[in-house]
C-alpha cells in the first residue's frame, strides 16, 4: 500500500511562486518609485533655492530698503518692504482668522453637534478650503479695495478668509478628541457650558489647535495670488498695515520671477530663500508645539 | 404657564458666548455667499455686453472681445495632465504608507510629502521659470522632432514647443497637487479593515492580490473623492501656473506650445484691466468659483459617503 506513495515536499506557504510573485514585486517596486518622483522635484527645488539664494542673504538684504529697480543688483537696497509686509500682513490675517476659527469650530462641536446646521456649516467650511486663491484676492477687491483703496489691511481680509476654513477644520478636528468625562466632571461642578469651553475643553485640545494655526499661517505666508489686486506692489517700506499700498515677498518673487535681469532674479531667489524658511520654521514649530503639547491623539 | 419658563435661565455670558460662536460659524456661509454675489455683480457687464459670446474662443482686449473658451480649455487641459502624472504616483505613495512600509518609516516619508505641501506656489513658479522650464524645453524638442509625421502624437506632442507650455504647468501642478491626494487617499486606505486584509492573506495572496482585493475595493469611492479635490486644486492654483504656462490664449492640441488658464490670466492681466476687461477677468474668477465649488462639494460628498459607510457595517 504505502509502496505507490510518493514523499511530498511541505509545501512553502510563505511565498507564491513564479509569475504572481514577480507581479507583486514589481508592484512594490514601482511604489518606492512613485516615491522617488516625489522626492526628485522637492529635493530639486529646494537645493535650486538654497544654492542661488544663501549667496544673496545678507543682513543688507532682509532689512536694507527700498527695494531697488530690477536693473540694479541685489547688492543695492534690500528686500526690507517685502519681510515687513509678509510678518505684518499675515500677523494681520493671524488675528482675524484663528480667534473667530477657533470659535466657529467651538460652534461646530459643543453647540451645533449634528444639528442640519453645524453639518451644512462643517461641509461648507471644508468646501471654502478648496476657494481659489486668486478668487478671495477678486472678492475683497469687489468689496473692500473698489471702495477703500489697497492696503495691507485688506490683503490680510484676503488671506484670513483662505486661513479661516483652515483653522475650523484643524480646531474641529481636535475638539473631537477632547473626552467628554473632562466636560461632564466640569458640568458636575456646576460650570456653565461657556466656562467649560473656555477653561476645561479649549486648554485641553490647545497644542492640536495651536499647531494647526501654525500650519494655516505657514499656508497663508506663501500666498500670492490674493494679495495681487488687494495690496499691490510697492517697493517701499510701508509699516501701517491698515492705509496704502504694500508689498510681500510672494509679490516681490512673483514680480521678479519673469524679469531678464541678472538683480532681479537674484533678488527673488533670495526673497524665495526667505520664504522659505519661514514657511518651515512655522511648520517645524507646528511640529514641536504637536510633540510637546499634544494631550490626546489620534 | 408655557413649559420653557419653568426651566432656569442660563446666564446672559453664556448665551452670548454661543451666540459669538455661531456668528462665527455662519461667517464661512455669508463670506461663500458674499463671495459670489460681489464677483457676480463685477461680472454683470461682461456678461450683458458679450452674450453668449462669453464662451466665444476670441479673447481680444483691444478689440473689447473677451471669450473665455481658451482659458477654460487651458485650465481643462492643464488640470487633467497634472491629475493623470500626480495621481498614480500619490496613490502608489499612499499604498507604500499603508502596505509596505513599517510603521515607524512611514512617520518620515509623511513629513517628506508635507514638505511638498509647505513649499509655496510662488517658488514652485519661480523654479519653474528660471531652472525647470528651459531645462525641459531640450525634451521637448526631441520628443516633438522624435514624433515629427507620426499622425496623432504629432499633434499633441509635435512642434511647436517651447519650455513654458501646458505641460510644463501641468507638471508642476502634479508637484502640488500631490500632496493633498496622498494624504487623503491614504486616510482612507488606512481605514480597511484588517480582517479584510488578513483574509486575503489567509487565502494565499500576495501583497498585490491583496491589495486588489481588499483594499481596493474598499477604497475606491473616497479615491475618487481625493483625486477631484486635488483636481479642484489644480484648477484654481493660480501663481505657479501664470508664471510657466506661457500666456498666450490659443486653443491647440499642441501640449508643448505656451497656453493660458483662467487664473493665470486673472493674475496676469487684472492689474492693468479697466471696464468690461476688468468685468471679463472678474467674470472668469466667478467661472472658477462655480467650477471649483461643484468639484469640491461633490467630492467632499463622495469622501464623506465613504467614510460614512467604512464606520458604520
Amino acid at each position: 500500500m504505502a509502496a505507490g506513495t510518493v514523499p511530498q515536499q511541505a509545501p512553502n506557504l510563505r511565498e507564491p511562486k513564479g509569475w504572481r510573485r514577480t507581479k507583486n514585486r514589481i508592484a512594490t517596486a514601482l511604489m518606492v518609485l512613485a516615491f522617488i518622483l516625489v522626492i526628485i522635484p522637492l529635493g530639486f527645488v529646494l537645493y535650486t533655492v538654497v544654492a542661488r539664494g544663501a549667496s544673496i542673504i545678507s543682513w543688507q538684504f532682509l532689512t536694507g530698503s527700498p527695494i531697488p529697480p530690477n536693473t540694479l543688483p541685489a547688492s543695492i537696497g534690500g528686500m526690507w518692504p517685502a519681510v515687513l509686509g509678509t510678518l505684518t500682513i499675515t500677523g494681520l490675517a493671524t488675528l482675524m482668522a484663528v480667534p473667530l476659527g477657533i470659535l466657529g469650530a467651538v460652534y461646530l462641536n459643543e453647540y451645533g453637534g449634528k444639528n442640519w446646521l453645524a453639518t451644512l456649516i462643517g461641509f461648507m467650511s471644508d468646501v471654502m478650503t478648496g476657494v481659489p486663491s486668486i478668487v478671495m484676492g477678486l472678492f475683497i477687491f469687489s468689496i473692500w479695495v473698489l471702495h477703500f483703496g489697497y492696503s495691507g489691511l485688506a490683503g490680510a481680509f484676503a488671506l484670513g478668509c483662505l486661513m479661516l476654513p483652515i483653522v475650523i477644520r484643524s480646531t474641529y478636528e481636535m475638539l473631537r478628541l477632547v473626552p467628554n468625562s473632562l466636560r461632564e466632571g466640569s458640568y458636575a461642578l456646576g460650570a456653565t457650558k461657556a466656562r467649560v469651553t473656555v477653561t476645561v475643553v479649549l486648554p485641553a485640545a490647545i497644542g492640536g489647535i495651536v499647531s494647526g494655526a501654525l500650519l494655516a499661517v505657514a499656508r497663508a505666508a506663501g500666498e500670492t495670488a490674493p494679495l495681487l489686486f488687494t495690496i499691490l506692489t510697492v517697493t517701499a517700506a510701508n509699516p501701517n498695515v491698515f492705509s496704502g499700498a504694500n508689498t510681500s515677498l510672494p509679490s516681490q518673487i512673483f514680480s521678479n520671477a519673469s524679469q531678464p535681469y541678472v538683480g532681479a532674479q537674484d533678488r527673488g531667489w533670495g526673497a524665495a530663500l526667505t520664504l522659505i524658511a519661514i514657511c518651515f520654521i512655522l511648520m517645524i514649530a507646528a511640529r514641536v508645539v504637536t510633540a510637546r503639547f499634544t494631550r490626546y491623539s489620534r | 404657564m408655557p413649559a420653557g419658563a419653568m426651566t432656569k435661565k442660563r446666564p446672559l455670558g453664556d448665551r452670548s458666548f454661543q451666540a459669538i460662536a455661531l456668528a462665527a460659524g455662519l461667517l464661512v456661509l455669508v463670506i461663500l455667499v458674499l463671495i459670489a454675489i460681489s464677483t457676480s455683480q463685477q461680472a454683470a457687464s461682461w456678461f450683458s455686453s458679450q452674450g453668449w459670446k462669453i464662451f466665444s474662443t476670441t479673447w481680444n482686449p483691444t478689440n473689447n472681445q473677451f471669450g473665455a473658451l481658451a482659458f477654460i480649455y487651458g485650465t481643462a487641459i492643464t488640470a487633467v495632465i497634472a491629475l493623470a502624472l500626480a495621481v498614480p504616483v500619490s496613490v502608489g505613495v499612499a499604498l507604500l504608507l499603508t502596505e509596505v512600509v513599517p510603521h515607524r518609516w512611514s512617520r518620515p516619508i509623511v513629513y517628506v510629502i508635507d514638505l511638498l505641501a509647505v513649499v509655496p506656489s510662488v517658488v514652485w513658479g519661480l523654479w519653474g521659470i528660471l531652472v525647470f522650464a528651459p531645462w525641459i524645453q531640450h525634451i521637448y524638442t526631441s520628443i516633438g522632432s522624435g514624433v515629427n509625421g507620426i499622425p496623432v502624437l504629432d499633434s499633441l506632442f509635435g512642434a511647436p514647443t517651447s519650455g513654458a507650455s501646458f505641460f510644463t504647468a501641468g507638471i508642476i501642478l502634479a508637484f502640488m497637487i500631490t500632496p493633498i491626494v496622498t494624504s487623503l487617499s491614504r486616510e482612507v486606505i488606512a481605514t480597511t479593515p484588517t480582517i479584510d486584509k488578513e483574509g486575503a492573506y489567509a487565502l494565499g495572496a500576495t501583497r498585490l492580490e491583496m491589495i486588489r482585493g481588499a483594499v481596493w475595493p474598499h477604497s475606491r469611492g473616497g479615491v475618487v473623492g481625493a483625486v477631484l479635490l486635488g483636481l479642484g486644486r489644480a484648477m484654481g492654483e493660480t501663481i505657479a501656473a501664470a508664471l510657466v504656462i506661457g500666456s498666450s490664449a490659443t486653443i491647440t492640441s499642441h501640449l508643448f506650445a505656451p497656453g493660458y488658464n483662467m487664473p493665470s490670466v486673472i493674475a496676469n492681466e487684472f492689474g492693468e484691466a479697466s471696464g468690461v476687461f476688468r468685468s471679463a477677468l472678474m467674470g472668469l474668477g466667478v467661472l472658477l468659483f462655480a467650477f471649483t465649488i461643484i468639484i469640491n462639494v461633490l467630492a467632499r460628498g463622495i469622501v464623506e459617503r465613504s467614510s460614512r459607510k467604512m464606520r458604520g457595517a
